[in-house]
């Protein structure tokens, strides 16, 4: 009612106060009000997300003072490097096999600690998801000196049992497998917590009428949990290719892609060429191959999304 | 039906006899002894950097047990604590995160509102836009963004590159979306009649926002802060590529960059100071545990 009121008031006034009032209202307008609410968070995305990304586009078609347009030159350039296509190929076995580590490790464990009783739940829950909540570069410092060459605390607990010292980061082979263990370490805890929310989401009925029909523990597992896990198997599985396919930090600081360029992955050996060789242009390039892999998996993500968004 | 009872209470029950209840002893056995096993994997890394920080740099080079402190000191935290250096970091870091909390929560809790209760042109593709947002990785963008910053720098005359206040304007392309996503879902979750009710009683839109939405989906709120300040206290490519001056620094390249002279490695030092960078983010997650799990699975699954 009193709202009203004052509009009548306002509207005996001078034609400028008309004017001032017609704005009010305006701005009281449902979409006006949304406008200036997201307005900032339309600004952040345009200015320093998709033009960045764009812009990153436009600089790999550089050469490497920026001066001169060379086309496909840099893509070319590099389809003839022999260490362009370790990085892919590394690339891809860290992503692949680091994934699927951590996503059997974390569907493991959140089935025993979803097996215990729940009164102990929060303090096992607690203790297994440390490892993601350090700061990755703080934690693969600790790592990088449990793998030290001459007082490895590693090599010393296996001279033990007899196991000759390895040279974890030196070879090629550990070298590999040392930055594979560091991520499943930090990234397991994360499908931990979401298997675990997701097994807790399963109706107990469903076990019961399992247990009932004589269904033995694997058969639960394989006819009951899988089916009611999959959506968020598969969209956590997905979210965690992205992230571990563009992993920075772990490679950078445990091998800085040593020994020679063997453990190099997109992102780190786009840092190589771009940032400390300053060839910006090549470096672009280099992170630009990321783009198929983040597309295809954020498709696949955004439809189950979407397809979760219709079923509510 | 008895059988099913027995199985939901074994856990909490002295083992009874019968093959079920004997079958469920040892599933929970196992699972104790596994989760010990992963539980040990978890924690090495981190007890690891205690134990190193707690060691004289003479008994690191000793090749005696690493995994026992025989001569227990705090010398590495103490001299850590009075560097003016390490200081410097975890300054820098504290300020730039605190700050970015503050931006991003500024951005992302209308944005949120906005997409999840007033429906206009657009709305749905900007939130799928900003759910894409969240999947682009630091590492794509890292390269572009120098560029970017240099040629602003240029024409601007504002000294961006190697200031850590750059990294206030960028951080947030790492933060916002994630929040944003985050806070949609929680607003969306709040029952439509509560703001319906506030709306026919007068309330303006912002007023429904700061009077309701803020205080019922408060628990969504500190779980996106969490995120927020944990993403900024962890970011590491960033850092590295925009700073280079050791004042500017923030605590993981300080640390990584600065404690390792060549081939030298003093590992007390570095171990402390990775510890003590690790101690923000732990100290809060002691605390907010639950709603640090909360946001966790409802960012990366909520619709």
């Amino acid at each position: 009612m009193a709202d009203v009121v004052v509009q009548r008031g306002r509207t005996a006034r001078t034609a400028s106060a008309r004017k001032g009032a017609s704005l009010h209202n305006a701005l009281r307008r449902k979409s006006t009000v949304a406008f200036f609410l997201t307005l900032p968070l339309i600004l952040l995305i345009a200015l320093l997300v998709l033009y960045p990304a764009f812009y990153s586009a436009h600089l790999a078609t550089l050469n490497k003072s920026m001066q001169k347009f060379v086309g496909f030159g840099n893509f070319t350039f590099l389809f003839k490097r022999e260490t362009f296509w370790m990085v892919v190929k590394q690339s891809c076995i860290f992503a692949i096999t680091a994934v699927f580590f951590k996503a059997l490790m974390g569907f493991i464990v959140a089935h025993f600690v979803h097996n215990i009783p729940a009164k102990g739940q929060r303090k096992w829950r607690g203790m297994l998801l440390v490892p993601w909540v350090i700061p990755p570069a703080m934690s693969t410092l600790a790592w990088l000196w449990l793998f030290d060459p001459s007082y490895s605390a590693f090599n010393y607990t296996l001279s033990f049992f007899g196991i000759g010292p390895v040279n974890w980061l030196g070879d090629t082979f550990w070298a590999r497998f040392s930055v594979i263990l560091v991520n499943v370490w930090y990234g397991a805890p994360f499908f931990m917590i979401m298997y675990l929310a997701a097994l807790k989401s399963v109706p107990d009925q469903l076990y019961e009428a399992a247990a009932i029909d004589g269904a033995n523990w694997w058969q639960k597992i394989w006819y009951v949990t899988l089916p009611m896990m999959r959506n968020i198997i598969a969209i956590t599985t997905l979210f965690s290719l992205i992230v571990t396919f563009a992993n920075f930090d772990i490679v950078r600081i445990l091998t800085s892609g040593g020994p020679l360029d063997q453990t190099q992955i997109f992102a780190t050996y786009a840092f190589r060429v771009g940032i400390e060789s300053s060839d910006i242009p090549l470096g672009a390039s280099v992170s630009l191959f990321m783009v198929p892999i983040l597309a295809v998996a954020a498709i696949f993500i955004l439809r189950d999304v979407s397809k979760r968004g219709n079923e509510a | 039906m008895s059988t099913v009872s027995i199985d939901k209470a074994g856990p909490r029950r002295k083992v009874k006899y019968g093959s079920m209840s004997r079958d469920r002893a040892w599933a929970l056995r196992w699972s104790y002894f596994f989760l010990v096993l992963f539980a040990i994997f978890s924690l090495t890394p981190p007890l690891y950097m205690l134990i190193t920080s707690l060691k004289t740099s003479a008994e690191i080079s000793a090749a005696t047990n690493p995994w026992w402190i025989f001569h227990p000191t705090l010398a590495n935290y103490v001299e850590l604590l009075t560097s003016n250096q390490f200081l410097r970091f975890f300054w820098n870091s504290a300020m730039v995160s605190i700050v970015v909390v503050i931006v991003t929560m500024a951005i992302s809790i209308p944005a949120a509102f906005a997409l999840a209760r007033m429906k206009f042109w657009g709305s749905a593709t900007l939130a799928t836009g900003v759910f894409l947002t969240y999947l682009v990785p630091d590492s794509l963008l890292f390269i572009p963004l120098f560029k970017v910053f240099a040629v602003v720098q240029e024409w601007t005359g504002i000294p961006l590159l190697n200031r850590w206040y750059v990294l206030l304007f960028i951080y947030p392309t790492l933060t916002v979306p994630f929040c944003t996503w985050i806070m949609i879902g929680y607003f969306a979750s709040i029952p439509k009649e509560l703001d319906e009710a506030a709306i026919i009683d007068g309330a303006s839109w912002l007023q429904t926002l700061t009077r309701i939405f803020i205080p019922v989906a408060l628990p969504g709120l500190i779980a996106a802060t969490i995120f927020a300040f944990t993403v900024s206290w962890a970011q590491f490519l960033y850092p590295l590529v925009f700073t280079t001056s050791v004042d500017q620094l923030v605590l993981p390249v300080g640390i990584t960059t600065t404690l390792i002279k060549g081939d030298i490695f003093n590992w007390g030092q570095i171990m402390t100071g990775a510890l003590l960078g690790a101690a923000p983010p732990l100290i809060i997650y002691a605390f907010l545990m639950d709603y640090y799990i909360a946001g966790l699975t409802a960012g990366a699954t909520k619709g």
